[in-house]
């Protein structure tokens, strides 16, 4: 197999774009990925993409060019960016495609997600009753796990501060102004201990990433970033997810936990060999909970870490660079895309305020989603 | 409260001291709830439940949830858990408060009015409703 490079990346800064529709911000991260890497339209041999709730990817050749283009739509939910990564990832160390794009967009409506039960083969006594919101979820979920780990609301309020000093650096998040930790702490609660600050919200956006082989990123002049693996999983039995009236009294591990194994046991490095780590930051509460379920600290260990600042730009491990979802918001298509752009642009030492010190060599992204996906990457400079 | 309507049929007992309707897988006695009503009933024996339990998580539902929510207006906050009724299973319900909620706490399924024609179960704290 070959080794697989990201040579261009391109974004559509997240938030709200009026006017805009999501899959013309999806053409605007294209052009910039392609010019990112000094190739044109014409040079894509295959592309996978799409969105949520804002159409499919293969009719961007209207505007890209009608160059027969293999696009494949991908409509995996949360998983959509990391899905189409994993295939686009595969086109070519399979040996078949020498340059491939992965392409992720979204728009989506104002306000928490609206589900109805129908959809998710649920009764609709469900949705009547109240019981049928992701952010419940989210809080159950954490709730439990700070009763268990002995996690403290002030350390979720930790976790908002940071995304928002880390957005306020960066060019393509939606949240652009620090909070300070008092005022994120005493906002008004949405769910029970999760306060408004510690929700991120639906938003827009788009990323376009341009793979290649090692030989064409050499060609180009590009430094080799290396996808080392790019794993997507569902859920196991026993994992606690989304949307669920009931769960087994016999509890098992998120779908989290399976990605991630699988993906330092391809890349053959460690947790502890990490440099830079996106991780799926929806709630306050799941970074914290995502950094165990990937391998990076024990379960309750996060209160010390963040105490003492190790996810911060200038800590050991910086997690969330960017500002994650926290500061980028939502656009569910693109979300996992993001991560990977950002990462990529910490590996190239491009991110201006919000470099990670220290030259980083490797790389991490985590995205998480209903009803049970996660999918996990791996960069490697 | 008798005459109430209840939210959907099957969901709990008609007994003076109701209890939800649980599925029994047949293939390896695994327990969920409510009890299936697609093609899927067929893998499944009907179970009544246990009336109590123990608080497994919590959270208060802060803001008005949109369609197809059809609770009672003006919105007011409302408790949302998972209850664990030990060797069965944790269920997923409404709770009767807001205040005083602790992870293990016993807890005992209630039916309580929900929109003033129809009830819906709840859970209290406390072993006797």
């Amino acid at each position: 197999m070959s080794d697989v490079c990201i040579i261009g990346i391109g974004i559509h800064p997240f938030g709200r774009t009026e006017g805009r529709s999501g899959r013309d911000q999806g053409v605007f991260a294209v052009r910039q990925a392609l010019g990112d890497a000094g190739l044109e339209w014409p040079d894509i041999e295959i592309a996978y993409g799409g969105s949520s709730a804002a159409g499919a990817a293969d009719v961007m050749v209207n505007e890209l060019g009608l160059t027969g283009v293999p696009i494949i739509n991908v409509a995996n939910g949360c998983a959509t960016g990391g899905s189409s990564l994993a295939s686009v990832y595969s086109a070519i160390a399979s040996g078949e495609f020498d340059i491939g794009m992965a392409v992720g967009f979204d728009k989506h409506d104002r306000g928490a997600f609206n589900a109805k039960p129908a959809e998710y083969g649920l009764p609709d006594w469900y949705g009547e009753a109240g019981l049928m919101l992701t952010t419940q979820f989210f809080a159950l979920k954490l709730q439990r796990y700070m009763g268990l780990y002995g996690i403290s609301q002030r350390t979720l309020g930790r976790v908002a501060e940071k995304a928002f000093e880390n957005g306020a650096r960066c060019d393509h998040a939606w949240r652009r102004s620090p909070v300070d930790l008092e005022t994120i702490l005493n906002a008004p609660m949405v769910n029970d201990p999760l306060t408004k600050y510690m929700f991120c919200s639906p938003a827009e956006g788009a990323v376009a990433l341009i793979l290649g082989t090692e030989a064409k990123a050499r060609a180009l002049g590009k430094p080799a970033i290396r996808l080392k693996t790019s794993v997507m999983r569902t859920r196991p039995a026993g994992s606690f997810e989304v949307f669920a009236p009931s769960l087994d009294i016999e509890r098992g591990v998120s779908p989290t936990v399976l990605a991630s194994r699988a993906a330092f046991e391809k890349a053959g490095i460690g947790p502890e060999d990490i440099d830079v780590a996106q991780l799926q930051d929806t709630e306050s509460g799941a970074e914290i909970m995502h950094m165990a379920e990937n391998g990076f600290c024990k379960d309750g260990d996060q209160e010390q870490w963040f105490a003492e600042g190790r996810t911060r730009l200038d800590g050991a491990l910086p997690v969330n660079t960017d500002g994650g979802c926290l500061a980028c918001g939502e656009p569910i298509g693109a979300s996992g895309l993001r991560q990977v752009y950002e990462n990529v642009v910490q590996l190239r030492g491009a991110g201006g305020a919000r470099q990670v010190q220290g030259a980083p060599k490797t790389a991490y992204t985590h995205v998480y989603g209903a009803p049970g996906v996660s999918a996990v990457t791996i960069l490697e400079r | 409260m008798s005459k109430l309507e209840p939210i959907a049929s099957g969901l709990w007992t008609e007994e003076a001291e109701p209890r939800l309707i649980g599925g029994r897988r047949k293939d390896n006695g695994r327990i969920v709830f409510p009890m299936p009503t697609d093609d899927s009933r067929d893998a499944f024996d009907a179970v009544p439940l246990s009336r109590t339990g123990k608080l497994w998580s919590w959270t208060i539902q802060g803001f008005e949830p949109k369609f197809p929510y059809a609770g009672k207006a003006p919105f007011r906050p409302f408790g949302v858990a998972y209850v664990e009724l030990p060797g069965e299973v944790i269920v997923e319900t409404r709770l009767t408060t807001t205040e005083g909620l602790v992870i293990g706490m016993p807890m005992t399924l209630v039916i309580e009015d929900f929109d003033g024609q129809r009830s819906c179960f709840a859970f209290a704290p406390g072993e006797k409703a």
